[in-house]
């Protein structure tokens, strides 16, 4: 199987990150090259196996509703590369 | 007396106890050494003059009761640390200031360690050399132009020049313990669940592990007993009985099982690796160990499985980056224009390429062909271990299919990169405690590391295999502390 540069630019958009034509064209390379070593697994016969979600086997905690920290909105707001007082800035999204 | 900055941690914790060294003192020596090799590049962010006055400050009012009572440590930069700098190597978290405290930084200051600093590391955490790093390359103190391996290469670059006694690092794939195989350095990888994952960047969620990092295995004992905590900030974070893993370390390894897996004799393995691994076993047996052959079918499926399930993860926690509530924002003329070019700036080239074949793996119409049959591969790797252990204690492989390689040699293949992992990578996918310790050198004189990896929650035999081990082998690093000239 192959990942041609359509699918690149594609997976691109899906992942937010923007590529121009010459960084993709070396990524659908990388990509190609690793899906190669991956397509090991299909030599693997896997019809009954279950998969493994996590190693951890253990189940949710439930933690009391209440509320653990307060009035750190401006804690919260100090990394924030664009803000006013109270929110956080983004360009326009309406019209 | 030694030099400051080359004693062990307990050697440090002992002096200090005793009054022959004050904190302040151990402070000094560390940050002096830190001042004259810049060229390692270790340091992403000092906290020198903070630490100097925290050194002071526990002079004053000392508790000698703390388990690292006044001791200076440096960590990963890939810790939340309370009001300072955390990149996590990345562009993109270039001016991040956490206002909250990983778990396990935390466990460290409330026994009394105090922060030197933040260490470089590769980005995210994605890397085997430590090239990926947006603040650059780190010197292996073992030779000039030496990868310290990664991701956490400034760790193990730390640790190898003596600039900091002991310190943390986060192992996802091997990113403890082949830096420390490639520093002549301890590297120990907890089982997932024991160390706290609060306030540590994500990479892959179900691999990722905190661990200490130092020049012997009591110290690493020393330090896990610190580190492993049942955290409810955490919800994959164990409830089990935690050992005093420093008191209760023993030498008496007599009549244990070590299992050794025939499927880690690779194509291509070096001759020097396979005659460290024979020494390795006569070492074993000289302490007492019982050697059994074993097999782990599945080993050569572990890689391809790894390179699904860790960027699968990677691109849905990377997802947070989007130049909106913290890090790097880059102008769009849109919000996704915005979102796009803040990732293509923020993330360097190895972050990308995961994110898309994470992207990729998880998309529809892939999903079950990629994740799916990666996860039910990862329960075939499992089994293999669980049937090992109905057998044997323990298992000791080599810790990487090579010593460390020159800057540069790899960082166009990712593929051959990725290589290095194969002997540590099964290890996150089971879950499993895993140690590499410094057990020779190849030709070049570089070191390499033999892995002690053990049943789950049972830190306490790996560490007692690798401190019986570590007696015999008797394995000194040669620093020469070329880059001071």
């Amino acid at each position: 199987m192959t990942i041609d540069l359509k699918t690149v630019k594609h997976i691109s958009k899906l992942a937010r990150i923007s590529l121009d034509e010459k960084k993709a064209e070396k990524l659908a390379t990388d990509m190609n090259s690793i899906f190669e070593f991956i397509e090991k697994l299909n030599e693997l016969n896997t019809d009954n196996v279950e998969p493994l979600t996590s190693i951890a086997e253990t189940t949710l905690r439930f933690r009391d509703d209440k509320i653990t920290s307060e009035n750190i909105r401006e804690k919260i707001l100090k990394n924030s590369p664009e803000k006013n007082d109270d929110f956080f800035v983004v360009p326009k999204v309406v019209e | 007396m030694s030099e400051i900055s080359s004693l062990t941690l307990y050697e440090l914790i002992k002096n200090i106890k005793e009054k022959k060294i004050s904190s302040n003192e151990a402070a000094k020596s560390f940050v002096d050494r830190a001042e004259k090799s810049k060229k390692i590049n270790a340091y992403v962010t000092e906290n020198f003059e903070n630490c100097l006055k925290l050194s002071k400050e526990f002079d004053d009012k000392p508790n000698f009761d703390l388990k690292l009572p006044g001791i200076p440590i440096a960590v990963k930069d890939l810790f939340c640390t309370n009001e300072v700098r955390t990149t996590a190597g990345s562009n993109i978290l270039n001016n991040f200031v956490p206002n909250y405290e990983s778990t396990v930084t935390q466990n460290i200051w409330n026994e009394g360690g105090i922060l030197l600093g933040k260490l470089n590391c590769d980005e995210f955490a994605m890397g085997s050399s430590n090239e990926t790093s947006f603040f650059g390359n780190v010197q292996n103190p073992i030779a000039e132009d030496l990868v310290p391996g990664g991701s956490s290469g400034g760790s193990s670059a730390a640790l190898a020049a003596n600039l900091t006694p002991v310190t943390i690092g986060t192992d996802t794939g091997g990113s403890i313990r082949q830096p420390a195989s490639f520093t002549g350095t301890v590297g120990l990888k907890p089982t997932y669940g024991s160390c706290s994952r609060y306030g540590i960047v994500a990479f892959a969620s179900s691999l990722d592990q905190a661990g200490p990092m130092s020049k012997d295995v009591k110290d690493s004992s020393i330090l896990l007993e610190v580190i492993s905590s049942f955290d409810k900030k955490d919800s994959t974070s164990i409830d089990f009985k935690r050992n005093n893993y420093s008191s209760e370390l023993t030498r008496n390894i007599k009549g244990l099982k070590i299992g050794i897996p025939k499927e880690y004799r690779v194509d291509g393995m070096p001759d020097e690796i396979e005659k460290l691994w024979k020494k390795g076993i006569e070492y074993a047996k000289d302490c007492g160990a019982e050697i059994i052959d074993i097999s782990l079918p599945h080993t050569s499926y572990a890689l391809p499985t790894y390179y699904i399930v860790a960027p699968a993860e990677a691109s849905s926690n990377l997802a947070r980056y989007d130049g909106v509530k913290y890090g790097l924002r880059s102008s769009g003329k849109n919000l996704i224009d915005m979102y796009e070019k803040t990732r293509s700036e923020g993330f360097g080239e190895e972050v990308k390429r995961r994110v898309m074949i994470g992207t990729y793996v998880l998309s529809s119409g892939y999903y079950d062909a990629y994740y799916l049959k990666a996860q039910k591969v990862r329960q075939l790797i499992k089994q293999d271990f669980d049937q090992a252990y109905n057998k044997v204690d323990a298992i000791l492989t080599p810790s990487t299919p090579s010593s460390a390689f020159k800057i540069g040699e790899k960082s166009n293949d990712p593929v051959s990169m990725y290589l290095n992992d194969i002997f540590t990578v099964p290890v996150n996918l089971a879950g499993l405690p895993g140690i590499s310790i410094p057990a020779g050198v190849d030709k070049n004189n570089y070191p390499l590391g033999l892995q002690i990896i053990g049943k789950p929650f049972d830190e306490q035999t790996v560490l007692n295999i690798a401190y019986s081990m570590e007696e015999k082998i008797n394995y000194k690093n040669n620093i020469t502390d070329w880059w001071m000239k």
